[in-house]
């Protein structure tokens, strides 16, 4: 077990370090953001000396060796936009994403779970249907839509919630968290709804495909049979068959939740990771861009080694053995 | 009765309260773009000086036209040819309660200008420049031959205080770093506003500096929250989240119009959108006969073409359509009424059959191929403009492509993209907002001869050059005398756009605002968002 979890951090390092080459020399290949950080006035001199004076006027495997040996003391280098390590700035904005993450999360497993597993159950009754029909929809609408029509209705038109922004935070285990205040609660709903919306409708599906296929197996039958009560049934029979599939996608789902809720973030004004890479990519902030993605592949190497292990947990028959192949 | 009375003076009372309540108001703001940074010599970049004049104060101050004002300093004047004296303000106060003098202007200046770590565009205004105490509250400040900027120049650095301490090495940056700043400890203005708290991409917050010598801060509190997204930004304005917002999107003015609990404002910017065309080299790359073919001798140079290209665009159309009415044509680099514009200069008239009949005198009858260049996410509706200008053309016989980037590609491959260093492109639309408020920064970086050593023609993409443009420019330049340095720009403009065309300029933008009833903006020509702008209707 422990020889598995070591290996698969060393695949991490390697994913890592193919990764920084990769951004970095797409990035490089871009261009430098001199032309966009420099006011109208400066003279060619200006120019030349800001150039310089970020490193960029050195070739690129010289750029890149001196990144790395600063990468290896820890230092992923200065943002060239905000004059603060890159590093920071991003762990900075993390504790805000995570919040919206995991709230959005939450709402997919809270409302997904048990209305697939209603739809599964009862797949013919009107309910279902309407739950199925609805999951299309939450598939199909576009974010960015969905989130300007949520701010139109429940803050323009009814005037019930905020339109964006965090709100009133608190300090909660180190880091700012908006969830513990009633005003950062209802600065927290809109977005983290707006981005459960798809995650819900992917949790309907799976979880009744899961229902669907389990409830006519042997095991269950048999458990009715030996007059097993249907909450029992339902709540451990069928509920833990079912979830394997949809605790890997929901982790997976996680990882994006966290690294691309760009769109939500963007459209309620959400002080979060996916707004500050978007505007280092408009501005070519290339610290801020090779540490983002690193810290983000890193991430997902982590999750995808968590829903390996819960697995095992999960389903005796997974066993997690360091395959020779 | 005497219920009835006792319950109308309950609402005198608490209609009093709550009109002296008003006179404390807090105002939430909501803004395109945020800074990028508090320290104030970090980035010499719009949103940034924006947000600085609030806390911080300049020598010299520049009001919502740009017409420069008594800041930290009260008057100037030149004492020779290549000497100024600045007379600084007595008995101001920073934030922290220490006295501001001369030496805080060296502090500030001497870290400004060697700045080490940062997008260090300040050095722009400081060099070349020897600045000498003379007492408490006087400054010389010296050159090495005349220099009629220095008090546009001396209107750009912002002013900190020497007794500000930071977490920084004591010999980079004065010990002050971009930290300290950011966290407050070494925000220390003269400026109407104190800070209080930044949280990045979230809201800064202000309140009134007590110590501020000129007329008090009218808002309690000033909480500006960056919105980048413009429907979102609308959203949160019409939903009273925020009391105004800045960069109303074109596309929403008219239904915000009508809107009863919105209140427009919009005032005339110093931003010009301009066309650049290749003037220098034969073989331009994106100039082909009819057939797509590469031409041997370059259309572009010929001024008879580019006149005709001015004339085959309808600003008029542009203005309407395009911009919903929010820009006005443009003949030149400034709109009326800022220093060094020509009377004469007027915006080119829609003339198809004169386009037509210079482009034939100019030996192209049938017009030849062109691709035009622009941005698509920096000026207003850019993109649209370059398509409507390639139908434009089209129709008048140069039929044109149109190819738009993001700015970040975009600006570095129109400077610099092509063969040993050259511009890439042949066509180009680009924007230019004199943030000195007068045109010789406009005519010293786009209309004189490219010349690196020297500084000039910076940004003269098209790499436009005639000897009487550099000429009149470098008088300019060096002449203190303002109604002869007026007339000497307004000179150069009518040579380097009236007689040569080269630029073709389009429009002017215009600038939009949006508060809650109650409120106005007093729109700024340098498009700057700040709380001492907005107004209280009545």
């Amino acid at each position: 077990m422990s020889v598995y979890i070591i290996r698969r951090l060393l695949q991490a390092i390697v994913v890592v370090v193919a990764m920084s080459i990769i951004v970095f020399s797409g990035v490089y290949l871009i261009g430098d953001p001199v032309d966009i950080l420099i006011s109208d006035d400066a003279d060619q001199e200006d120019r030349q000396k800001l150039i310089e004076s970020l490193g960029l006027d050195k070739p690129f495997h010289i750029q890149y060796l001196t990144f790395v040996a600063r990468a290896l003391e820890g230092d992923l280098g200065d943002s060239f936009i905000f004059n603060e390590p890159a590093l920071l700035l991003i762990l900075d904005r993390m504790p805000a994403t995570l919040e919206l993450a995991v709230a959005s999360l939450l709402m997919a497993i809270v409302f997904g779970i048990p209305l697939g597993m209603w739809a599964g159950l009862k797949p013919d009754s009107f309910f279902s249907k309407s739950i199925m029909a609805g999951s299309i929809l939450g598939f199909s609408l576009p974010t960015f839509w969905v989130g300007i029509m949520f701010i139109m209705i429940f803050a323009v038109i009814m005037g019930w919630l905020p339109s964006g922004g965090r709100g009133d935070t608190t300090e909660f285990l180190g880091m700012e968290v908006s969830f513990l205040t009633w005003d950062g609660l209802s600065h927290l709903f809109l977005p983290a709804l707006n981005l459960a919306l798809l995650k819900i409708s992917l949790a309907i599906r799976l979880t009744r495909a899961g229902t669907r296929e389990v409830i006519h197996q042997d095991y269950i039958k048999f458990a009715r049979a030996k007059g097993v009560s249907t909450r029992r049934v339902i709540l451990v029979h069928v509920l833990k068959n079912i979830l394997i599939p949809v605790i890997t996608v929901m982790g997976l789902e996680f990882g994006s939740l966290i690294a691309f809720s760009v769109v939500t973030e963007t459209v309620f004004s959400w002080p979060g990771m996916g707004k500050l890479i978007i505007d280092s990519i408009n501005l070519l902030d290339r610290p801020v861009i090779v540490a983002y993605l690193m810290i983000i592949v890193f991430m997902f190497i982590i999750i995808n080694l968590v829903v390996d292990l819960m697995y095992s947990v999960l389903d005796p028959r997974v066993r997690l053995q360091d395959v020779k192949s | 009765m005497i219920r009835h009375m006792t319950r109308f003076s309950v609402a005198l009372v608490v209609a009093a309260v709550v009109s002296t309540a008003a006179w404390a108001e807090e105002i939430r703001i909501g803004i395109y773009s945020e800074p990028s940074s508090m320290d104030p010599h970090f980035h010499n970049l719009g949103p940034n000086n924006a947000f600085m004049a609030q806390v911080f104060g300049r020598l010299v101050e520049m009001d919502h036209k740009q017409k420069l004002q008594p800041g930290l300093a009260v008057s100037w004047k030149t004492v020779n040819d290549t000497t100024w004296e600045f007379k600084l303000r007595k008995g101001v106060k920073f934030s922290d309660g220490s006295d501001f003098t001369a030496d805080d202007v060296l502090f500030s200046f001497d870290r400004a200008s060697n700045y080490v770590g940062g997008n260090s565009s300040f050095r722009t205004y400081l060099k070349g420049k020897t600045f000498k105490k003379i007492d408490d509250h006087t400054i010389h400040i010296s050159t090495e031959s005349p220099y009629p900027l220095m008090p546009v120049d001396m209107a750009q650095p912002h002013i900190i205080s020497d007794s500000a301490t930071g977490t920084g090495k004591a010999d980079v940056n004065k010990g002050l770093a971009t930290k300290d700043f950011n966290q407050g400890t070494a925000m220390i203005g003269t400026g109407p506003y104190k800070f209080v708290e930044w949280k990045k991409g979230d809201r800064i917050v202000l309140v009134p500096n007590p110590t501020y010598f000129g007329t008090k801060a009218k808002w309690s509190k000033v909480t500006i929250k960056p919105i980048p997204s413009a429907p979102a930004r609308v959203a949160a304005l019409l939903a009273g989240d925020v009391d105004m917002i800045d960069n109303v999107p074109t596309t929403d003015v008219e239904r915000l119009k009508k809107n009863k609990n919105v209140v427009l404002s919009s005032g005339i910017s110093n931003r010009v959108i301009y066309l650049h065309m290749d003037q220098y080299r034969d073989g331009s790359p994106f100039v082909t006969d009819r057939d797509g073919k590469p031409m041997a001798k370059n259309p572009l140079k010929d001024v008879r073409v580019r006149k005709a290209i001015s004339k085959m665009i309808n600003r008029d159309a542009i203005v309407a359509r395009v911009m919903e009415g929010l820009a006005i044509p443009a003949g030149q680099l400034l709109p009326e009424g800022f220093f060094g514009v020509s009377p004469n200069l007027k915006p080119e008239k829609f003339d198809p059959e004169g386009a037509k009949k210079l482009l034939a005198e100019a030996g192209y009858p049938n017009g030849f191929g062109l691709t035009i260049h622009g941005p698509n996410n920096r000026y207003i509706n850019d993109a649209k403009i370059a398509e409507v200008i390639a139908q434009m053309l089209t129709r008048g016989g140069i039929p044109t492509k149109v190819v738009t980037m993001p700015k970040s590609v975009y600006f570095k491959r129109a400077s610099k993209g092509g063969k040993d260093g050259q511009p890439e492109f042949s066509f180009i639309l680009v924007g230019w907002g004199s943030g000195t408020g007068e045109a010789s920064s406009a005519l010293k970086s786009l209309l004189t001869t490219h010349d690196k050593s020297k500084g000039f023609g910076a940004s003269n993409r098209g790499r436009f050059s005639q000897e009487g443009v550099d000429k009149l420019v470098i008088e300019a330049l060096a002449t203190v005398d303002d109604p002869k340095r007026q007339g000497l720009l307004a000179k150069a403009t009518e040579l380097a756009i009236g007689t040569h065309q080269g630029i073709i300029p389009l429009h002017y933008q215009v600038n939009t605002w949006a508060t809650r009833p109650g409120l106005k903006y007093r729109a700024r020509t340098d498009e700057r968002t700040i709380a001492m702008d907005v107004l209280k209707d009545n």
